[in-house]
């Protein structure tokens, strides 16, 4: 069945083992590769994971929006109380009800948005975590061929960042949308009123929040994978 | 030859050894030589150059214990095992499933951790290696095949017979042209692009053995490469493998229950309650089994 000189051919090459390159490596360019590969091909199971980092970063941009909104919101109102109210010299009477309010209002969205971090730092460490358990075995044989714990490490960061970043996108995107439509229905002109700068500044913060959660969340189950020795990874049963 | 970077200037000299100072900007490049030729004799222990050296034994293991620790329970899976493999032969271990087949494979090929004893590759102490060395002989020196292929599902034959070529630090066009060459040499030369999932057993496998030969390793280790596989593919990869211990001289060590093995074994060890109950050459044994690869699997017996 095999062809002799094939065989011949396969050992002439580099039987010289002085010659060869004593090294082990994983260029990063094939790191990004592999990386990629494992993302789009298990597409299925990487959107589960995204979802994770989507769900909560989108709930964080969803309150950052209702916040900046609420404070177009309020502005225009202040304006359009100025304009009634010009000749008055005195304050409102509700005045001093309205500071009251607005200070609840702040301390509200303050504990949301440290809420909908706890979201996301909850449900992208989850993600990870399985989709690193899940993939012992493969680790496990990545080692039998040779690879440095780093190289494992290294992989998963890749992964987890790109996911992390993707997910972030996609859920400051909707996150945005829908309070952004909700606020429409309550208030047609809205979108005038609001800071977009504020806005665009905390989608950005949004976005690296989590692409930061993810790649640090998929540190300590990766690390744990990569220390594993290939005998135990291999034997993993999922 | 190999490449040094001048700490002081960046300027890459090739050479042999033997330069002790830049040639561009005149640093002292000792220091820098020193480290690379302790590195260098540390690996070279590891992969002696076959064509150099003749240990008889390519794999000794000493005394070889191995316990496992079941929560409050110690279970021994190896109790003492001596074992001498020589070069270029086809060993095969037998042993009922729970013998410890399997865990002193996990030894040998470096796997896991003796709980004592030692076990020597190329007279090399495996216990005596740091994590890169350990990768680098599992990567250069060994080529595993499992029973269940443990093949990477997200990528093609091809990507999974260079990804050891990748971490070995291969070219990417030799890589690709090794890998083809590899995948033809098992009869898959038509499939290079198929992922694992649309090949069958026998196919998986045999991207397995391509794999396992990427780097030219010096050992093969197969723990129960047909046990997955039906009779007649159990045999084509059973013949795959006797062949390229043949034509290559590459070691084969193999645990098994699979009785079609013993018919290509240089030497039989059967393994029972993690000891080696005995030894059987196959030159002793079948001297009226003239030809390789006889349908009914021969008697044994001491």
């Amino acid at each position: 069945m095999i062809k002799p000189e094939l065989a011949r051919r396969m050992y002439d090459g580099e039987s010289d083992w002085g010659e060869v390159q004593r090294q082990i490596s994983l260029p990063w360019a094939e790191a990004a590769r592999i990386s990629y590969r494992n993302v789009t091909m298990r597409l299925g199971r990487a959107l589960i994971t995204g979802a994770g980092v989507v769900l909560g970063i989108a709930f964080l941009v969803s309150v950052w929006t209702a916040k900046v909104a609420q404070d177009g919101m309020a502005q225009s109102e202040a304006q359009r109380a100025r304009a009634i109210t010009q000749e008055e010299t005195e304050l409102a009477p509700g005045a001093e009800e309205a500071k009251l309010e607005e200070q609840a209002r702040a301390a509200r969205q303050t504990w949301l948005v440290v809420m909908s971090l706890l979201v996301s730092a909850v449900g992208i460490t989850n993600s990870m975590l399985m989709s690193v358990t899940e993939r012992f075995r493969e680790i496990g044989t990545m080692k039998c061929l040779g690879a440095l714990d780093e190289f494992i490490v290294r992989l998963f960061l890749i992964e987890s960042a790109v996911l992390g970043l993707l997910g972030s996108i996609a859920g400051a995107l909707v996150g945005h949308g829908v309070m952004l439509l909700v606020y429409l229905t309550k208030q047609s002109d809205v979108a005038a009123w609001m800071d977009w700068g504020q806005m665009l500044e905390y989608i950005g913060v949004a976005v690296i929040i989590g692409t930061f959660l993810s790649l640090l969340a998929a540190v300590p189950p990766a690390v744990r994978a990569a220390r594993m020795r290939p005998a135990a990874a291999l034997q993993t049963e999922i | 030859m190999a490449e040094i970077e001048c700490p002081e200037c960046g300027h890459v000299i090739e050479t042999t050894g033997l330069v002790t100072v830049c040639p561009e900007c005149g640093a002292d490049l000792r220091e820098v030589m020193e480290e690379l030729g302790h590195r260098r004799e540390r690996l070279r222990d590891v992969a002696r150059d076959d064509s150099v050296t003749t240990h008889e034994f390519i794999v000794r293991t000493k005394d070889l214990h191995k316990v496992y620790q079941m929560g409050e329970v110690e279970v021994p899976a190896l109790k003492g095992v001596e074992l001498n493999v020589r070069r270029g032969e086809y060993l095969s271990i037998m042993g009922p499933s729970g013998s410890g087949k399997t865990t002193l494979f996990n030894m040998v090929g470096g796997l896991d951790k003796p709980t004592k004893g030692t076990c020597f590759i190329e007279e090399v102490d495996m216990a005596q290696l740091d994590a890169f060395e350990l990768a680098w002989l599992r990567c250069r020196k060994i080529g595993y095949i499992f029973q269940t292929f443990n093949l990477i599902p997200v990528m093609t034959a091809l990507e999974n017979v260079t990804l050891p070529m990748i971490f070995a630090g291969m070219s990417s066009d030799d890589m690709m042209d090794r890998g083809a060459m590899l995948l033809d040499l098992v009869g898959l030369g038509e499939r290079l692009h198929h992922k694992p999932y649309e090949l069958s057993g026998g196919q998986q496998q045999r991207v397995a053995v391509a794999r396992a030969l990427a780097n030219n390793p010096a050992i093969i280790l197969a723990d129960e490469p047909t046990g997955n596989l039906d009779l007649q593919t159990g045999k084509e990869i059973i013949d795959l493998l006797k062949e390229l211990n043949q034509e290559s001289g590459v070691t084969l060590i193999s645990a098994t229950h699979d009785l079609k093995m013993i018919d290509v074994s240089d030497r039989v060890v059967h393994v029972r309650d993690g000891q080696v109950e005995r030894i059987e050459n196959r030159a002793d044994l079948d001297l009226d089994v003239g030809t390789l690869g006889s349908e009914s699997a021969p008697e044994h017996g001491e």
